[in-house]
């Protein structure tokens, strides 16, 4: 049953992505070219995820508990580390040289080519290089 | 308004609702990297099934959109398309995959995690992360695209 709605979330996900046209890096390098021919598209994706989400969220945590589990299992950090803002940093320009983050990247696998598959293998081996980093200290 | 932006915006409505489903449900954030990223380097027992389901779904998401057919998907210049093309070759793929595995790695989540998510939770963690990679994307397009200047 877990996994159902696992499912059901991703799907969700995933259509969203898909309509949105999130799965198009053309559209995500569009908005990024704050200098270039503009496409505001990604700032109404991102913006009625938020603000939906940010509803859902309240509503849904009137309730003591998930509906399949004991507890939310929410982020409790508050600083501002070396680490998130790193990593951030490099993300970032990984995103700007693809039009990829991770979720259009995954999402867009019915379209499958060589240079997806090598954004694809890439980022694997990325979190694995970060979870070696992590480790280290 | 344009038709990209209704789509940007359905599409939005659609991803903060499987943002709140996961909540409701599991009670666990919706962050691709995270969810993922822990699936393949931890296999954490007992915690992996559900995130190898949300990552079905997510990859099926698509595929529903190309088997309803119609002009659904909101690819640049191309009516009926869902997926749009990489943006670059396999080089330029290699690197910018490395930077986005290793970015979301350490910096503990991507847009989704950080953006749809965090930032619905207010938290100022995540805020911070968004203006940065936000920055450094903008900054890397600009470098890549108008290398001279805004005058190109």
């Amino acid at each position: 049953m877990k996994s159902l709605m696992a499912y059901l979330a991703g799907l969700l996900f995933g259509l969203g992505l898909a309509i949105s046209g999130m799965t198009d890096p053309a559209r995500v390098l569009g908005f990024l070219d704050v200098l270039g021919d503009w496409d505001p598209t990604l700032m109404f994706v991102l913006g009625g995820a938020v603000v939906t989400n940010f509803i859902g969220y309240r509503l849904v945590w009137r309730r003591s508990h998930p509906l399949l589990a004991a507890r939310f299992q929410l982020p409790t950090r508050q600083d501002l580390d070396a680490r998130l803002l790193s990593g951030a940093a490099l993300f970032g320009i990984g995103w700007g040289l693809s039009g990829y983050c991770p979720g259009p990247a995954l999402a867009s696998l019915i379209g499958l080519s060589v240079p997806l598959a090598a954004m694809l293998v890439a980022m694997v081996v990325g979190w694995f290089v970060a979870r070696a980093v992590a480790a280290d200290d | 308004m344009e038709s990209s932006l209704v789509h940007g915006l359905v599409g939005g409505v659609l991803i903060g609702l499987s943002a709140t489903w996961l909540m409701a449900t599991l009670g666990r954030v919706a962050g691709i990297s995270g969810i993922i990223g822990t699936l393949l380097t931890e296999r954490p027992r007992g915690d992996s099934a559900w995130r190898l389901a949300f990552a079905l779904g997510l990859v099926s998401g698509p595929l529903l959109v190309v088997l309803l057919g119609g002009e659904l998907g909101n690819v640049a210049g191309r009516a009926g398309a869902v997926v749009g093309e990489p943006a670059g070759g396999v080089a330029l793929m290699l690197v910018a995959g490395l930077l986005v595995g290793v970015g979301t790695g350490i910096g503990s989540g991507c847009t989704s995690g950080h953006g749809v998510c965090g930032l619905a939770r207010l938290s100022m963690r995540s805020l911070t992360a968004t203006l940065v990679f936000l920055l450094t994307a903008i900054l890397t397009v600009m470098v890549v695209r108008h290398p001279w200047g805004g005058g190109a």
